[in-house]
């Protein structure tokens, strides 16, 4: 199980939370103007790293706050976790989707 | 019912060849659908100048992983047509293979504990019948009468209102289907190397002309990805970008027991699916882990919510033991449905996406994606499963339709 630490509440158990998939993919801005592929990439296309990767977690049982995890995909150990209105911090080593 | 003995532990079934510098096709992944797509390849389009590329051993990713179940029963006609394709292929292929690999249509149970699920389960098997894939409701009398070990009690927390039967449904011995589909291709002239990692992709100009490999440049006139929970790496270093997120899919067997459980149950809401192996394990598996992982693991509630369920449907397995739980890595798309066809690289195809639910698929798998690379268009099973679903909308939302949640 996941050990994830939430900014407002500390470390607490995975169980408490919930997915939310890649972070950092904003609305598009002009939504009128899209084609067809650039709406697909939008709804249906994640990156999918192999290696670091900015998540969305929500603490369900807890302050129910939606926040970001950096984790590693390849090993699952939470890197750092941070605030949404924080940007992605700089970890050494950190590549992965930006 | 008595537990049946295995094949005999099998000689050396294939050479394994030094890479040759140049094929006709490279296949990337030697599990089930790499391997039987090679094999369709030769036995149906003439074409053995093959290499499978496999980076660790033969058969030993999700092929090795997964919990062994066959059925056709899908909702969607599209999907419906696939895989009730691959099971045709199924009843036959022990015999063509001259290679019995323990295909056992012992029938799926999907059980129903709401009323949504009942409606649900009525509606698919309907939709079967029309689809000409075998399917029945059963009240649950009827379902006790198929599977005795399952309470199907009105006082349990989710009692079993009744299910849907597929009699043709079953398992297989996966680590011989796979062996059986490497042999016969082998002896048709298809070079299987294992250990032979794909590092990147040569180019010509929007062209792929070949790999490069941790064992050398290997050309190739035409390339195919059959690389499951890895395909979204494998395909950005080729520079084609899929909608597809990995994530871990759990499975778990007990210790071996007498044969108590005559058949396959799948429970969606309760959320487990049990079998009994032929050498009398139980094998239980259920959904993936919510987060993205290539770790081949993954969080240990997820396997004791699926023991919970397991025990409130089999009371008789409460004293049963897990002896050994692991994970795969399983590519999900957005609407559940695989990925086969072609993609915007020229000469480069793509077969991925299968979820949770690739090892019933292997065959039509094999078969579609032979048609496709060999002839540069899809099959007419396949077509519906082309990459740009996702830019036209024309989805085959199999999330919750396809009698299993993913």
């Amino acid at each position: 199980m996941l050990l994830i630490t939430c900014p407002w509440c500390g470390p607490r158990d995975e169980t408490e939370y919930h997915y939310g998939g890649q972070a950092h993919v904003p609305y598009p801005e002009t939504p009128a103007d899209l084609t067809d592929g650039q709406w697909a990439e939008y709804v249906f296309y994640r990156d999918n790293p192999k290696g670091p990767f900015a998540e969305r977690w929500v603490h369900s049982t807890g302050c129910r706050r939606w926040f970001n995890v950096l984790r590693d995909t390849a090993t699952h150990e939470v890197l750092t976790s941070y605030r949404i209105d924080e940007p992605r911090p700089e970890l050494p080593h950190a590549g992965g989707n930006r | 019912m008595t537990a049946q003995p295995l094949p005999e532990h099998p000689d050396f079934l294939w050479r394994n060849p030094e890479p040759r510098t140049s094929y006709d096709v490279v296949i990337v992944g030697a599990g089930g659908h790499g391997l039987a797509t090679a094999y369709y390849l030769a036995k149906n389009h003439g074409i053995t100048n093959v290499a499978v590329l496999e980076k660790g051993w033969l058969a030993g990713g999700n092929m090795a992983r997964n919990t062994t179940i066959i059925r056709s029963n899908y909702l969607w006609d599209e999907s419906a047509a696939i895989y009730e394709h691959a099971l045709k292929l199924w009843e036959g292929l022990p015999e063509e293979l001259d290679y019995d690999f323990l295909f056992s249509q012992r029938g799926v149970l999907n059980l129903a504990h709401t009323l949504q699920d009942v409606r649900e389960g009525v509606r698919r098997v309907n939709a079967n019948r029309l689809n000409g894939v075998d399917a029945q409701w059963l009240d649950p009398d009827e379902v006790a009468e198929v599977c005795p070990i399952l309470n199907v009690s009105p006082h349990t927390r989710y009692p079993v209102l009744g299910g849907t039967f597929q009699p043709r449904a079953g398992i297989a011995k996966h680590d011989h289907v796979a062996w059986a589909l490497a042999r016969r291709a082998d002896e048709m002239g298809v070079d299987l190397i294992q250990g032979c990692e794909v590092t990147g992709f040569l180019k010509d100009g929007d062209r792929v002309v070949g790999v490069e490999t941790n064992r050398g440049r290997i050309l190739a006139g035409r390339i195919g990805l059959a690389a499951a929970g890895h395909s979204s790496v494998l395909a950005e270093r080729a520079g084609v970008r899929l909608p597809v997120q990995s994530h871990p899919l759990q499975a778990l067997v007990s210790e071996l027991h007498e044969p108590v459980h005559p058949t396959v149950v799948m429970s969606n809401h309760v959320h487990v699916y049990v079998s009994q192996a032929h050498k009398g394990e139980l094998v239980m598996g259920a959904g993936v882990d919510s987060y993205n992982g290539y770790g081949q693991r993954g969080s240990f509630h997820v396997i004791e919510q699926q023991m919970a369920a397991a025990v409130e449907l089999f009371p008789v397995f409460a004293r049963a033991h897990v002896l050994r739980t692991w994970g795969g890595i399983v590519d999900v798309t957005p609407d559940a449905s695989p990925i086969i066809g072609t993609t915007p690289v020229e000469n480069l195809y793509v077969n991925c996406g299968w979820g949770t639910g690739g090892f019933k698929a292997t065959p039509a798998a094999g078969w579609t994606f032979a048609h496709t690379i060999a002839t540069g268009e899809p099959h007419p099973l396949n077509a519906p499963f082309a990459l740009e679903r996702f830019t036209t909308g024309a989805l085959i939302d199999e999330h919750g339709a396809a009698a299993v949640a993913h």
